[in-house]
């Protein structure tokens, strides 16, 4: 099961095993990792699931669609480059490792 | 003296909103969330989309895992249902003898299905939708029926209807008005979705109603319509709205009228009760009246706006509302409230499947309804959030830049 590092923004991290074909998003939420909101459960029609992925793991993480990145203009933290909506970071193989950033709000 | 109490009836969307945002505002008393259904709290928009469909689990149903409320110290009691508000004593009385005192209530009720009330109504395969009962009651259905009537063209009914085709059953859709979903969406939104789900293969009857359900051993075989046609069924789903679910409220003498009067903080007329989601009637800046509205929208920002309020911060609630539906490979987003638009005009073309319908009411935008249109829906939100500014000629021409025109406005 690919494994993924949640960093908090006082630096705390928790690391979780995600199952292949689950969200960076859901995952979180089913562990009570703080800092996810998710209010929209997945449909892309908020962005409170935002995080910051590790900017050396952007190219292994899937393209962002054009609903992600009109989505990415309402996150209450500071959208960055590697700004993506973690209900899109569905677990793969490749994505064994990867690291995200919480940011300090995400309302 | 004994801790605050804060009791919040309804464990949906809204009444789950409420509790946990207590929590992240400080709120230091207690908290106790009282659902009706016997299951954790739950997201109610998949039920009709992709778990009916099958493409998601129960698992990805709950609002939060079982151990969120006892780490946030929410006093979660699910599967009892309150029977009285004891407005003098501060009391609640519950199914299942249990008592709760109270500080501050908040009313989470919700809404239920409307009945329709014709003969035939209650035999086996007439069915509704709007609890995770209900639809695992229509997953298992959904796989030994061929022939589907959906009475009522809302977003319920279309979306169950989009589900279903895609499973290869046969759908008749029988709405009432000649104008599907047309409660919240404009007509050439309306006119679009209906000539969509008849490309998928629906028949549609507009106009019409059911006047009896008709039916052989108990079992439902088939609706009457109210022009005269015998339309066979061996599942009717009837999805015709909802009511709010005012009857603790009004048994309890607080104001009600389609759902519980708050005033612009969501407090009813009793100031120790607020209400939100579902029940709510609220006044609105994004609508002429009072509205009540049912979305996931609305139910979480109220939530918010009713635990700032009781942490010592209150603010009017006037955030700007949005709606959206999942039919087939169509996703419809709608910023603002559109009915009572007196002009409207297009961004780009029905025909590629991907446009914007514009409504303006005296020459002020009030709403954008989007057809897989992320990037409209989402320029809508900010320029509804203030004056828009923007005039019908702007948003048809597809050569004038909306995000720019959005970033000059002051806040947005």
């Amino acid at each position: 099961m690919p494994k993924v590092t949640y960093v908090h923004p006082n630096g705390a991290r928790e690391v979780l095993d995600v199952p292949l074909g689950t969200s960076v998003m859901r995952a979180a939420i089913v562990n009570g990792v703080d800092g996810i909101v998710a209010e929209c459960g997945g449909e892309m029609m908020c962005a409170t699931c935002h995080v910051y992925v590790e900017p050396d793991q952007l190219d292994r993480t899937p393209p962002q669609s054009d609903d992600e990145k009109a989505m990415l203009e309402f996150t209450a933290s500071e959208r960055k480059p590697n700004s993506r909506l973690s209900c899109q970071l569905v677990a793969t193989p490749e994505l064994d490792g990867l690291v995200v950033y919480l940011p300090e709000t995400q309302v | 003296m004994p801790d605050p109490v804060v009791a919040i009836i309804g464990a949906g969307q809204a009444g789950f909103q409420a509790a946990a945002s207590l929590r992240d505002t400080g709120y230091a008393g207690r908290v106790v969330l009282i659902g009706d259904e016997p299951v954790l709290p739950y997201q109610r928009p998949p039920l009709s989309k992709s778990y009916l469909a099958g493409r998601s689990g129960v698992d990805d149903l709950w609002l939060r895992p079982t151990e969120f409320y006892a780490k946030q110290q929410i006093d979660l009691v699910y599967g009892d249902p309150v029977t009285a508000i004891d407005r003098r004593q501060r009391r609640l009385h519950l199914a299942s003898g249990i008592e709760f005192s109270w500080d501050h209530l908040v009313l989470a009720t919700g809404a239920a299905c409307r009945p329709l009330a014709v003969p035939g109504a209650e035999l086996d395969g007439v069915l509704t939708l709007r609890t995770l009962a209900d639809a695992d009651g229509l997953r298992q259905r959904l796989n030994e029926t061929s022939e589907v009537v959906v009475v009522g063209a809302g977003f319920i009914g279309l979306e169950f209807a989009a589900v279903a085709l895609a499973r290869g059953s046969a759908v008749h859709i029988v709405e009432v008005t000649r104008r599907p979903m047309g409660r919240v969406v404009s007509e050439a939104v309306s006119r679009f979705f209906t000539e969509a789900h008849i490309g998928w293969g629906a028949e549609v009857a507009l106009g019409t109603g059911v006047t009896r359900i008709l039916g052989a051993g108990g079992r439902v075989t088939g609706v009457e319509t109210a022009d005269g046609r015998h339309i066979p069924a061996d599942l009717v789903l009837i999805c015709i709205g909802v009511i709010p679910n005012a009857r603790l409220a009004s048994d309890a003498g607080l104001a009600v009228d389609d759902g519980v009067v708050v005033d612009e903080y969501l407090v009813t007329s009793d100031p120790a009760i607020s209400a939100i989601g579902d029940c709510a009637n609220f006044p609105t800046p994004f609508a002429p009246g009072r509205v009540r509205l049912e979305s996931v929208q609305n139910a979480i920002d109220q939530g918010r706006c009713v635990a700032d309020r009781l942490a010592g911060r209150p603010v009017p609630y006037q955030k700007v509302p949005w709606f959206w539906s999942d039919q087939g490979d169509l996703k419809l987003q709608i910023a603002g409230i559109t009915i009572g638009h007196d002009t409207s005009v297009l961004r780009g073309d029905p025909a590629d499947r991907n446009f914007s319908v514009f409504c303006f009411r005296g020459g002020r935008l009030i709403g954008v309804e989007s057809v897989n249109r992320t990037a409209d829906h989402v320029i809508a939100r900010r320029l509804l959030a203030g004056d828009p500014a923007l005039s019908p000629e702007q948003a048809a021409d597809e050569s004038y830049d909306l995000r720019a025109h959005a970033r000059r406005l002051p806040g947005r």
